[in-house]
């Protein structure tokens, strides 16, 4: 099943740079996925998320307000259902 | 003009329980004081209840977490604690010099509340 990568942000560095992680871990796992910036605050808070940047799978929160190295991206990643 | 983003600054986030007792409604009045008068934002405690994974992570992600409790019984405490938040400081209403059911919901009260979570800052 293809994944749905989220990234949660209003485009700032850091959520520039999580965008960039989070795909590089994705084309390493060799998984079909696709990609989906999430900037429109009320969006982003809807699900919960107090502070970006913040990496949803299919709409599940995994994580906010940090980067995560590209290792831990692929755990998170591989393991999301 | 760059946008503005939430990324920066430390982060910091409070969950009152905003319980049915005067209390409870203290540590959500005091909560919504500190969110107003500091850098720390007010949270909702319901949405780590209810399994809300934005809000989980958020409090995972924190630099810091308060939870203020209006009583003894500890609902926001347990809250976070039973959705794995591990890493957070607690305040009790009722350590305040406040008892259940005795207290009125002043702006005084507030105010002494929202002091004591300043102090946890």
């Amino acid at each position: 099943m293809k994944k749905k990568i989220q990234i949660l942000g209003m485009g700032c560095p850091k959520c520039n740079k999580l965008y960039a992680a989070a795909e590089a871990a994705a084309k390493e796992l060799g998984i079909e996925y696709e990609m989906e910036k999430i900037n429109d605050i009320n969006k982003i808070t809807d699900m919960g998320v107090m502070m970006t940047p913040a990496l949803a799978i299919n709409d599940e929160v995994k994580f906010a307000a940090k980067i995560p190295s590209i290792e831990d991206l692929k755990k998170i990643i591989s393991e999301a259902k | 003009m760059a946008e503005p983003c939430a990324c920066g600054g430390k982060t910091m986030l409070v969950f009152p329980c905003s319980g049915a007792a005067d209390v409870g409604e203290l540590a959500d009045r005091a909560a919504r004081l500190l969110s107003k008068e500091t850098c720390v934002k007010i949270s909702c405690l319901a949405g780590v209840g209810g399994n809300i994974s934005g809000f989980i992570a958020s409090a995972n992600g924190a630099d810091l977490v308060i939870a203020i409790d209006g009583c003894p019984v500890g609902c926001a405490k347990k809250t976070l604690e039973t959705h794995g938040v591990k890493k957070f400081k607690h305040l009790k209403v009722t350590d305040c010099g406040f008892e259940k059911g005795k207290t009125p919901v002043t702006e005084r009260n507030i105010t002494k509340v929202f002091k004591h979570a300043k102090e946890l800052i």
